[in-house]
């Protein structure tokens, strides 16, 4: 009766003690905002330098009352979506070539690997001049810097496929397609969606770096646009928005990954 | 051979390339298997047991010699061999029915028929409570009879089992022989078992052939004419004990 009553307080008191440890994140981050903007008050650091939380929340509310900020993040996003599609698309043709041929690899190993040590902010400007100032440039240097690793995981994911596996589709019989979308497929999902996951927060910065080689719109630009008038609360507000889009496409690839590979955590 | 057999090897040769001139795994290797007989390999661990196994499932093709099957060449998998592998070699993302149901997925019968032999041979194998199980939460002894309900769902005439107890422990090991003979006697299925167990393949088989040392080829040729159902105190017999001795001093 007593251990009755006493393991089900227990349980109780784990249970409030999960959500407040859940809360903590939440609590620091509070705590720091506090002292940012006390600190910052107390020191008479100027505006354009450093702003307190409050200036740049009051900036925020402005930026997208007058609906720039939600202009800029829509060129963005865009920019953003196309390039990780357009990369991860390619990568995964091609990463699949990779693991299923050896001469293919061995061929186009050197050049993709070389390829990989030029810095994206070297070749950015390049495709602003090639393909003017436009959103396409923007689109294919995201593309460009999700490229790699959706590669790498492609080529990784589908050489991990258990060979007994093939063997036991090979003794059923089992039609080229019917092994691709049935076995080599699911086997290679897991490491596949790591390679997205990796993938989504890199087009996120593929797409500011080419707005910030040139560009009339979109948050890189407005990041630079805000510089050059010293307004540093509005860059704050970008780069917090850039944060939570690179954030959120995160986000919704690891719940993706949570649905699709429920048999690997239940 | 006689009008019977179901399966034929003929003088069966395979050299796997390698750097100097190839591995001979298997040499003329020549017998054939009687339909609905329980035939059990056994042989030194790379005398080419494994390689036999695929050779008669088509899986692989001989450098010499042929495969018959029901009267027919084989050159590739054949649709009435069911195969169990020596890990139960399942789908980790598929429920232990959605394993079973494999073979008849890729056949292309309607999720109705599928799901309903593939329920009767989960129940043929006791494991009609855990069809919604995953592999992960599976025995490994469970797993293997997943994988012997998988290869057994498309009703075929031979089932090819490749070490199929070898992951499990002695206890499960020896059950698992059991229900694999009532198993085989009501479904009417013609068996080829490779072990390295030489007291198992005598307590299950009708006849244990023995590879020799590489490259394979058969050392010996025996009958066990036991009576069915086989139980463990035949294992007390006198003849018992000779037939093993006979097989362990073919492969020494
Ligand atoms: N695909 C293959 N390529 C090259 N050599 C192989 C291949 N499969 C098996 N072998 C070789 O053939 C021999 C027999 O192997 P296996 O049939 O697996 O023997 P067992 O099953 O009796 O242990 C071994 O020496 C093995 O290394
Ligand atoms: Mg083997």
């Amino acid at each position: 009766m007593w251990v009755l009553i006493w393991n089900r307080s227990e349980r109780k008191l784990t249970k409030r003690a999960d959500r407040l440890i859940s809360l903590l994140p939440l609590l620091a981050l509070g705590i720091a905002l506090l002292i940012w903007e006390g600190a910052v008050r107390w020191s008479e650091i100027p505006l354009f330098i450093l702003p307190p939380p409050s200036v740049i929340s009051e900036r925020l509310t402005r930026a997208l009352i007058d609906g720039s900020l939600l202009r800029h993040t829509l060129v963005t996003l865009s920019e953003v979506l196309a390039g990780l599609a357009l990369g991860a698309l390619i990568a995964s043709l091609l990463g699949y070539g990779l693991a299923k041929s050896s001469t293919l690899e061995r061929v186009l190993s050197p050049y993709i690997v070389a390829s990989q040590s030029i810095p994206i902010v070297a070749v950015a400007p390049l495709l602003v001049i090639w393909f003017g100032p436009g959103q396409i440039s923007k689109v294919l240097i995201s593309a460009l810097i999700v490229f790699f690793p959706v590669l790498i995981n492609t080529v990784v994911g589908f050489r991990t496929v258990p060979s007994e596996l093939y063997d036991l589709m090979r003794s059923l019989r089992a039609a080229k397609a019917q092994i691709f979308w049935k076995l080599e497929v699911p086997a290679a999902m897991p490491v596949l969606l790591g390679g997205l996951k990796i993938g989504a927060t890199l087009a996120v910065i593929g797409a500011v770096v080419g707005e910030f080689v040139g560009a009339d719109r979109g948050l890189g630009f407005l990041i630079n646009l805000a510089d050059g008038l010293y307004d540093t609360p509005l860059v704050f507000v970008a780069v917090i928005t850039l944060v939570a889009m690179a954030l959120s496409l995160y986000g919704v690839v690891a719940t993706l990954e949570r649905r699709l590979l429920a048999w690997r955590t239940g | 051979m006689t009008d019977d057999s179901i399966l034929t090897a003929n003088e069966l040769s395979m050299t796997f390339p390698n750097g100097n001139g190839g591995l001979q795994a298997l040499d003329a290797v020549t017998f054939s298997a009687q339909r609905n007989a329980f035939v059990c390999v056994v042989g030194p661990s790379g005398s080419g047991k494994s390689t036999l196994l695929r050779l008669l499932g088509g899986l692989l093709n001989p450098t010499q010699g042929e495969v018959q099957f029901e009267g027919e060449r084989v050159i590739g998998p054949r649709r009435r061999i069911g195969f169990v592998f020596q890990t139960a070699n399942l789908m980790p993302w598929r429920t232990a029915i959605e394993n079973v149901e494999l073979p008849l997925e890729l056949e292309g019968l309607n999720a109705g028929q599928k799901s309903r032999r593939a329920e009767d041979m989960l129940k043929l194998v006791g494991l009609a409570d855990f069809k919604q199980s995953l592999p992960r939460d599976l025995s490994g002894g469970m797993a293997q009879r997943v994988a012997i309900a998988r290869a057994l769902v498309h009703e075929p005439d031979l089932l090819l089992l490749d070490e199929p107890f070898g992951s499990l422990d002695a206890l499960t090991r020896e059950r698992m022989a059991f229900e694999l003979l009532k198993i085989w006697q009501l479904e009417r299925v013609t068996v080829l078992m490779v072990t390295h167990s030489i007291q198992e393949a005598v307590l299950m088989a009708d006849r244990v052939l023995v590879l020799s040392q590489r490259p394979g080829s058969i050392r010996l040729d025996l009958d066990i004419p036991l009576s069915r159902p086989r139980s463990l105190d035949m294992m007390h017999t006198p003849e018992f004990g000779q037939w093993v001795d006979q097989v362990r001093s073919a492969i020494e």
